[in-house]
């Protein structure tokens, strides 16, 4: 079965500590937001320019001159500070944001990730994402664990052109969550009803398991 | 000290045929909507833009693009108009996409005097391709180089005759980094106050950096994702 998009975001909740300030890319990764936990500190970056983004306006407050990333509609909360694109990326360049989610089309299990073209296909640009997996300490991809075709997203090496070389740390899936290591995806957590074997033919690149493999609490 | 100008067609005195543009703006978000409607009426061609998006099929630059008046874009994201994806697919269109963090600090040292910097961003991509690299603090990086231009468009949201600036909101973006790197700045505003208005200590682009200014008219602000939550 697998996760659905929202347990996903669930369990990359559970990476988040209090204090942190983190920036959410557009898709899965922006629905993280929506389950923090109560009590915790979290300020979310926008590197449109935005620390401390609320949710979405209530309608008819909608305001254009306040978008984040995704071009959407947002709040701001106490507190929340605005500021120009060169200053947004000198926090994300500058290791200031403690915890980067963002989807991806490849991850190579040496850490190399691909999200922003498919030659003679699609080429929408990288917007902000090279900045942020160059820069960022902690990186954390969420993304179904194969393609639409049911090819293996996890591969032993990217296909499509790269967005950053061996940055990415951990991958969370519908079917598991794994970290980068010098033995390549090592598998942490099984999604509930996923065996191993499954996790195992759907992954191209050298998977890493050790002992028994936990099933995710969801 | 007087940079006010009548409008946005006086304000577009002496751009050319091949110059480069900065166009302040993320999405559709504080963008120069006079100066892009005055453009297209000037007719002016072969324009390199550099923006961070390029409008969308009906708004921004995209109107631009309809006309046929840009030959090179230089942005991070393009995803959302169809007429530009059809001009660069077939060529027509020349496209240069760079990382949104290398574009912003790529404009505020064009604006600041330097000519080049490293960043880690890009490293091992194709943007990387063919520029310098060098390891600091065991980590590599590349050499990118400054952005200036003929002419940079920007929006803000307050300003003086003097060329002082406010931004709102996440109107602010980019404009405040290329109305810094152009040899002749225009600043559009909605609401051109009297010197003394704006708080000194509030000012986000100081007047130094704009050589012209109007206040705009009939700002449509259109709004890309309209996302909204139910009331409890």
């Amino acid at each position: 079965m697998g996760l659905t998009k929202e347990q996903m975001a669930k369990r990359i909740a559970r990476e988040l500590r209090d204090g942190y300030y983190v920036n959410l890319g557009i898709g899965i990764p922006t629905l993280v937001a929506n389950y923090i936990p109560e009590g915790m500190n979290v300020v979310l970056q926008s590197e449109n320019g935005i620390l401390g983004m609320g949710p979405f306006p209530y309608e008819g407050e909608e305001d254009a001159d306040l978008i984040n990333a995704g071009k959407q509609t947002v709040t701001l909360l106490p507190g929340s500070s605005i500021f120009d694109s060169a200053t947004s990326f000198a926090m994300i360049r500058g290791q200031h944001v403690q915890l980067t989610v963002l989807g991806a089309m490849e991850v190579s299990d040496n850490g190399d990730i691909a999200n922003w073209k498919i030659p003679g296909k699609m080429v929408k640009g990288m917007g902000g994402a090279m900045d942020l997996v160059a820069s960022a300490d902690n990186i954390i991809v969420c993304m179904m664990h194969a393609n639409k075709a049911g090819e293996s997203k996890l591969l032993k090496q990217c296909s499509l052109p790269l967005t950053g070389v061996g940055c990415v740390k951990k991958v969370v899936t519908d079917l598991g969550v794994f970290d980068i290591t010098p033995d390549g995806f090592k598998l942490l957590e099984r999604a509930p009803g996923v065996s191993v074997e499954e996790i195992k033919a759907k992954t191209e690149g050298r998977l890493a398991v050790q002992g028994e493999i936990p099933e995710m609490v969801v | 000290m007087n940079k006010v100008v009548a409008g946005p067609d006086a304000a577009l005195d002496g751009l050319q045929d091949n110059m480069t543009l900065m166009v302040g703006g993320f999405g559709l978000c504080g963008i120069p909507e006079n100066l892009i409607a005055a453009l297209v009426r000037r007719g002016t061609k072969g324009l390199t833009c550099i923006s961070n998006n390029a409008g969308v099929d009906d708004f921004g630059l995209g109107l631009l693009l309809k006309t046929r008046q840009i030959r090179k874009m230089i942005s991070s994201y393009v995803g959302e108009n169809d007429e530009f994806e059809r001009q660069m697919l077939s060529g027509e269109l020349e496209v240069e996409l760079i990382p949104q963090g290398s574009l912003a600090e790529r404009c505020r040292a064009g604006g600041a005097g330097i000519p080049a910097f490293f960043t880690p961003a890009g490293y091992g991509t194709e943007v990387g391709e063919g520029k310098e690299a060098r390891e600091f603090n065991g980590k590599m990086h590349v050499l990118e180089s400054w952005l200036r231009a003929d002419f940079a468009l920007v929006k803000a949201w307050k300003g003086d005759r003097f060329g002082n600036l406010v931004y709102k909101r996440t109107a602010r973006n980019f404009n405040p980094m290329m109305a810094m790197a152009g040899k002749i700045t225009i600043a559009e505003v909605e609401q051109l106050v009297e010197p003394g208005e704006l708080d000194p200590d509030l000012i986000h682009t100081p007047g130094i950096f704009v050589q012209r200014i109007f206040q705009g008219s009939a700002y449509e602000k259109r709004i890309e994702q309209r996302t909204v939550r139910k009331r409890a």
